[in-house]
């Protein structure tokens, strides 16, 4: 039967007569009435109103139909939010189907629940939740297992207050794979919106993920390779051998596995220390990668993308394999670019006549823009492979003789480039150059030209000729062009100090000076006019000063941004060579509750995004940072301030005003409130919560809840003398003493001496001793009183091996989790 | 990182088909800054026809399948190479529950399916069981299921979840033929580009191995090849284990139909044995020569080099012509040949062409004389395709097809090669 039927519009009446099917006892009618309503929704209608009497719903939520029982429940998520009371009327309902004997209604119940945001149902769910985490039933287990992720993102505390995070770290150990995979997958979701640690990889859990891996299905082994890149090989043996575990991983039919696991091996082989043994690994990843672009389109646009990231981390990966990224006839636009990006990268001197021919082939294509990358890329060739440079050039000239207009002017502002990479070197191609101005109708392409007969007018016997034909437009070019007109003039007049270099010269700088509006033009033509007229010669040493030679194209991604990406290949901001923080944010995201705060207030965020955080600007000067969207409130707010509850460190903002401006429906902006240290505002004990409420003119106020990192708060007269030190520590009572045991690695100790300097904890002395080497920590707190808490640490550890040994000393002992907490930020 | 945030299926014209919203902060607008970025872009530049973009402070991506798009919106750093896997992996679900079809009629008349579906396959916008053999024992497909039966079924699935939750979630074990068959089929296609100067420039073989297992009980089947093959990959039921550690296929198969493994080679490397690469089935020799302003002579000498017991069938050959082409005289040695202007090509029909034996076409073709300045024609690529049975271009041979059963009955097992063409060029 069609459903396709339901999609067919609205008659007049028609309204009336699903209102009747509803309430109609006939399954089918009923069925086919709850049909049309979704098929509404779905166009975007709104159909809120045709269950009229929420008994109705319930009624058909009773049902023993499965079909008409999801049918409803989708309804129910779509319009619990704006009929609050529909939604708790099916709260019995669904605890009843929680513990139904068909493991099916069981999960269906579970997983419907946590999709209904609303406050009053959350509550309910909770011991459905528990009961289900422990079902016996794997498929039960698995959904209950994403369910704590949905509670977690309405409220982490009932999570946590639950004792459901315990329960999802122990089913990383369950029999069933499905279970595992889906617990790893709320786990690293929640991790990521939390601050604490509450995912850690160590070499137990790393066992059974890796158990877990070999049996799982394909999306579950994407979750566990994902998770399992966030693991620091204890050593090269353990590297070694999660290389060989997941190695099996490459052959998966599903691209998404294959680049999950390449990305774990490229983060495992990092710790491996034989060189030879990396290489061999780097080997075994090229045919995978050449894999990845059998697929659709959009997919190889992914896998090309990261591939680019890969040839640019680890040369010589896909050096053979060069061909398999030439572009087909009919590949879409998208992946046409993206190869041509990685031929660029992987031409080298072996494979340059191959790839040339290639190019040449592309600039005879229909498509205007790919044509010019193609000649783009021909003249990136020959800047970064010097030895093919010649042969490059050839190319260029075959193309300039060839007349299209675009590919010429495109040539033109390539080989500017080369002269300035081989300066002198290829004075040949002027010439047949020379020949093709009048094809020249972009501006970057007649700056480029102007340039090189500006720099070659020695080496051009009609190069006063050439330029006057551009000087004849000059006042209407573009201001590139007569900035490159004036300049090559100069050189002109420099190189042929004759009659007519000087009729032009006066002509365009009389122009320059005094005509145009362009107050860089009369700039240059200025200091060009005084330099002439006062000193010729030095006019000829600024002029036509040797130029520096420029480097290979600097077109990559830069170092830093590319490691961060290798470290998460196949992730958006893989594809979009951008670091992830620059389009979401790890920060914690507003509580849209006021309750869990424990104060009275409007319930929610209604579409404001707020990501803030307490941080300490270059001297000392404490401000909260934050950054607001409105996301979809739907009409402009304003009117912000910003107010913190009596919190641990005193701190108050120096102005209520956050100064923004109106912020339109989709606008965001960032802002500063300065803070300061007030005794009167602090609250006994010294914890790092704090307490935000921001106040919008057309929302309300809203809560949110995040803590004061202890890096803030240390100062930058942290240090004390090594005989207080000493002093100190041996007059504090054992009591104020704690230990834990970081999960670091220190390498060197000056280079942890220097990161830990930078976050304002001073090294006061460092000693070896058999087997470990110790530095002792200082850093001061400054405390509302305006007084400092004094902290003393010892750390031991064996450079190069996991695990620092800390020690923490302080009158102030609340403060020692922060401590580690600093010590640890810093070193990692 | 989390996953999908929502999928959309949108229309081309912009309708939406299909929405599904798993995460809280979804903008409203996301159908309409689809429909003006994406599908009424009038840029056609890569930035903008790229299937990973970001608008209104939320990221897109999407999938093109014939004239629908699935569309995945995420607003964290999600794993965008998983979320395209599995847009293609839901066109091939929806395939596979609608006789093959995915357009927007198919998904009009299925949406209850395709909700269904949507509620089982991803939860919180995380991908969850997705293959078809498994949501078949959870979703019945509507409109043929007897009362009767469905009753069956329904207490069938009490079971199911333990089943399609284990670790061979593909099979049900309560599967009974009378006659146990297994039918492997070794699809081949070949890529070629060849320079006008007769050099290879570019050619690699696709393989595909097919299977069709109508097998009872819970069967150990294992496949031998005649060489190691290196770039290949597998379905999620084989032992990638054992395969790395012994070379051999070794599989507990889904029932019915499905695609156990692909495999790539290209010519260059000493695969499948050294010193043989890809036999490239057709070479061609192609010569258009201008003749004056309006007039083309064409010449294409097309030569077969398999093996000579076996025949390319519906053989095409299409030669790309100027926009001005008017009408064009041939001269064949074997076949139809016209000119197409809706494709604006020469196209050149043989039905059976022998193996190791070589046909030739020539035509004179006429140009309208316009008198505007002539554009410069770019000479795309001649194109080709074709089909040969029983060939394989890679070399690659099945050496043997175990199956084993507790039951040990007995199997017929069919095995069936097919060569075609990919993108088979040939520049001039």
């Amino acid at each position: 039967m069609a459903d396709g039927r339901f999609f067919s519009t609205t008659k007049k009446g028609e309204v009336a007569e699903y209102k009747n099917d509803l309430h109609s006892l006939d399954r089918k009618s009923q069925k086919n009435a709850v049909k049309r309503v979704i098929a509404a929704m779905t166009v975007g209608k709104d159909v809120s109103s045709l269950f009229p009497g929420t008994h109705n719903v319930v009624n058909c939520m009773q049902t023993e139909d499965m079909e008409l029982k999801k049918l409803v429940y989708l309804y129910l998520i779509n319009y619990a939010k704006t009929q609050p009371d529909l939604a708790i009327m099916a709260v019995n309902t669904f605890v009843k189907d929680t513990q139904d004997p068909n493991p099916l209604i069981r999960a269906l119940a579970v997983r419907t629940m946590g999709c209904i945001r609303v406050d009053k149902i959350t509550e309910y769910l909770c011991d459905p939740l528990q009961r289900c985490l422990k079902d016996e039933d794997p498929y039960v287990r698995k959904t209950a297992a994403v369910c704590v992720a949905k509670l977690y993102d309405i409220s982490a505390e009932m999570v946590e207050d639950r004792g459901f995070l315990d329960v999802l770290r122990d089913m990383v150990g369950d029999a069933n794979p499905m279970v595992v995979a889906n617990a790893v997958a709320a786990l690293a979701e929640i991790q990521a919106s939390s601050s604490g640690p509450v995912f850690v990889i160590d070499g137990a859990v790393l066992t059974k993920l890796l158990r877990a891996l070999n049996e799982c299905s394909e999306w579950g082994q994407v979750f566990i390779l994902d998770a399992l890149a966030a693991y620091t090989p204890a050593d090269s043996r353990d590297a070694e051998g999660i290389v060989e575990r997941v190695a099996a991983r490459l052959q998966h039919a599903n691209g998404a596995v294959v680049l999950s696991a390449i990305k774990l091996i490229l983060h495992a082989a990092k710790y491996i220390e034989d060189a030879g043994a990396r290489a061999a690994i780097h080997k075994k990843l090229a045919p995978p990668l050449v894999t990845l672009l059998g697929a659709e389109p959009e997919i190889q646009y992914v896998a090309l993308r990261n591939i680019d990231l890969i040839v640019q981390s680890v040369p010589g990966i896909l050096s053979h394999e060069v061909k398999v990224f030439f572009c087909k006839y009919n590949d879409p636009i998208y992946v046409k670019t993206e190869k041509l990006e990685i031929m660029i990268k992987l031409a080298d001197e072996k494979n340059i006549d191959q790839v040339l021919l290639e190019l040449r082939e592309y600039a005879s294509e229909v498509d205007v823009d790919f044509v010019r990358k193609a000649v783009r890329a021909v003249g990136r060739c020959a800047i970064s492979l010097e030895p093919a440079a010649e042969r490059c050039v050839n190319v260029l000239l075959d193309l300039i003789q060839g007349r299209v207009s675009y590919v010429v002017q495109e040539a033109v502002v390539v080989l500017r480039d080369v002269f300035r990479r081989y300066p002198g070197r290829y004075e040949r191609v002027i010439a047949p150059l020379c020949e093709c101005l009048e094809a020249l109708d972009e501006p970057e392409a007649k700056a480029a030209m102007v340039w090189i007969i500006g720099e070659y007018a020695d080496r051009i016997d009609n190069a006063d000729e050439l330029l006057e034909q551009f000087l004849e437009g000059f006042p209407e070019e573009s201001p590139g062009v007569q900035l490159a007109l004036v300049t090559a003039t100069v050189k002109l007049f420099l190189r042929k100090p004759s009659e007519k270099p000087q009729a032009l010269i006066q002509l365009v700088l009389s122009y320059a000076t005094q005509e145009t509006d362009s107050p860089d033009l009369r700039d240059r033509a200025y200091i060009y006019w005084r330099l002439l007229s006062a000193d010729p010669d030095a006019a000829r040493d600024v002029v036509l000063a040797p130029r520096p030679v420029i480097e290979a194209a600097a077109d990559g991604v830069d170092p830093a941004l590319r490691a961060e990406l290798l470290g998460e290949l196949g992730s958006l901001a893989s594809v979009l060579h951008r670091p992830a923080a620059a389009f979401t944010s790890a920060a914690r995201l507003a509580v849209r509750r006021a309750s869990q705060l424990g104060a009275g207030g409007v319930g929610a965020g209604k579409g404001l995004v707020i990501r803030g955080g307490v941080e300490r600007e270059a001297g000392g000067q404490l401000a909260y940072q934050l950054h607001l969207e409105n996301a979809g409130a739907g009409v402009p707010l304003d009117g912000f301030m910003i107010q913190l509850n009596k919190n641990g460190w005193g701190l108050v903002p120096q102005s209520q005003t956050i100064p923004v401006p109106r912020l339109a429906p989709g606008a965001s902006a960032s802002a500063r409130v300065p803070l300061v240290q007030n005794p009167a505002s602090a609250t006994p004990a010294l914890t790092p919560a704090l307490q935000v409420a921001i106040k919008v003119s057309q929302l309300g106020v809203l809560y949110l809840a995040d803590a004061v990192p202890l890096a803030a708060l240390l100062r930058e007269d942290g240090r004390t003398s090594p005989e207080a030190f000493v002093g100190e520590w041996q007059a504090l009572p054992d009591a104020a003493e704690q230990a834990r045991t970081l999960p670091l690695v220190i390498h060197a100790v000056p280079a942890a001496q220097a990161s830990l300097e930078a976050a304002r904890l001073f090294v006061m002395a460092h000693k070896s001793v058999p087997g470990a080497e110790v530095l002792y920590v200082t850093g001061a707190a400054g405390l509302p009183s305006g007084q400092r808490a004094q902290l003393l640490l010892e750390l031991r550890f064996v450079p190069g091996q996991r695990g620092v040994a800390t020690v923490f000393k302080a009158q102030e002992t609340s403060l020692a989790p922060a401590a580690f907490d600093a010590v640890a930020a810093a070193l990692s | 990182m989390d996953s999908l945030g929502a999928i959309y299926f949108i229309s081309g014209r912009g309708d939406v088909l299909i929405q599904r919203t798993y995460r809280d902060d979804i903008d409203k607008n996301i159908p309409a800054a689809f429909r003006t970025n994406v599908i009424n872009s009038k840029s056609l530049d890569s930035a903008s026809t790229a299937p990973v973009r970001q608008f209104i402070g939320s990221s897109f991506i999407h999938l093109r399948a014939g004239s629908v798009y699935l569309l995945a919106i995420t607003r964290t750093n999600s794993n965008a190479m998983m979320i395209l896997q599995f847009l293609s992996k839901v066109v091939d679900l929806i395939k596979s529950y609608c006789h093959g079809d995915f357009n927007e009629e198919v998904i009009k008349a299925n949406f209850v399916l395709i909700y269904e579906l949507l509620d089982e396959i991803l939860d919180f916008g995380y991908p969850q069981i997705s293959e078809p053999a498994v949501l078949k024992s959870l979703i019945f497909q509507k409109g043929f299921v007897l009362e009767s039966t469905k009753k069956k079924r329904e207490a069938a699935a009490q079971n199911a979840t333990l089943q399609v939750t284990g670790a061979v979630g593909w099979r049900q074990d309560s599967i009974k033929y009378k006659k146990n068959e297994v039918f492997l089929d070794a699809i081949e296609t070949v890529n070629m580009l060849m320079s006008a100067q007769g050099s290879v420039l570019r050619c690699d073989v696709q393989g595909r191995v097919v299977m069709k297992c109508f097998l009872s009980g819970m069967p150990d089947v294992k496949l031998g090849l005649n060489d190691k093959l290196e770039d290949v990959t597998f379905h999620p039921c084989v032992n990638l284990g054992r395969f790395q550690a012994e070379q051999v296929v070794s599989f507990v198969p889904p029932d019915g139909e499905f695609e156990l493994m692909k495999y790539r080679c290209t010519g260059e490397e000493p695969w499948p044995w050294p010193g043989q690469g890809i036999n490239l089935p057709f070479k061609a020799v192609v010569l258009v020569t201008e003749k004056g302003r309006t007039r083309l002579e064409v010449s294409v000498k097309l030569k077969s080099s398999f093996p000579s017991n076996l025949f390319a069938t519906n053989v095409i050959v299409l030669i790309p012509m100027p926009e001005q082409t008017a009408r064009a005289n041939f001269q064949l040695s074997t076949g139809k040949a016209k000119y197409d202007p809706k494709r604006g090509s020469l196209v050149w029909k043989i039905k059976r062409f022998a193996g190791d034996a070589e046909q030739s076409l020539s035509a004179s073709v006429e140009q309208i004389a316009t008198t505007r300045e002539k554009k410069a024609w770019s000479r795309p690529p001649m194109g080709m395709s074709f089909q040969i049975p029983m060939h394989s271009a890679s070399g690659v041979r099945v050496q043997y097809l175990k199956v084993w059963e507790k039951s040990s009955y007995k199997v017929d097992k069919w095995v069936r090669k097919l060569c075609k063409s990919g993108d088979y060029h040939t520049r001039f």
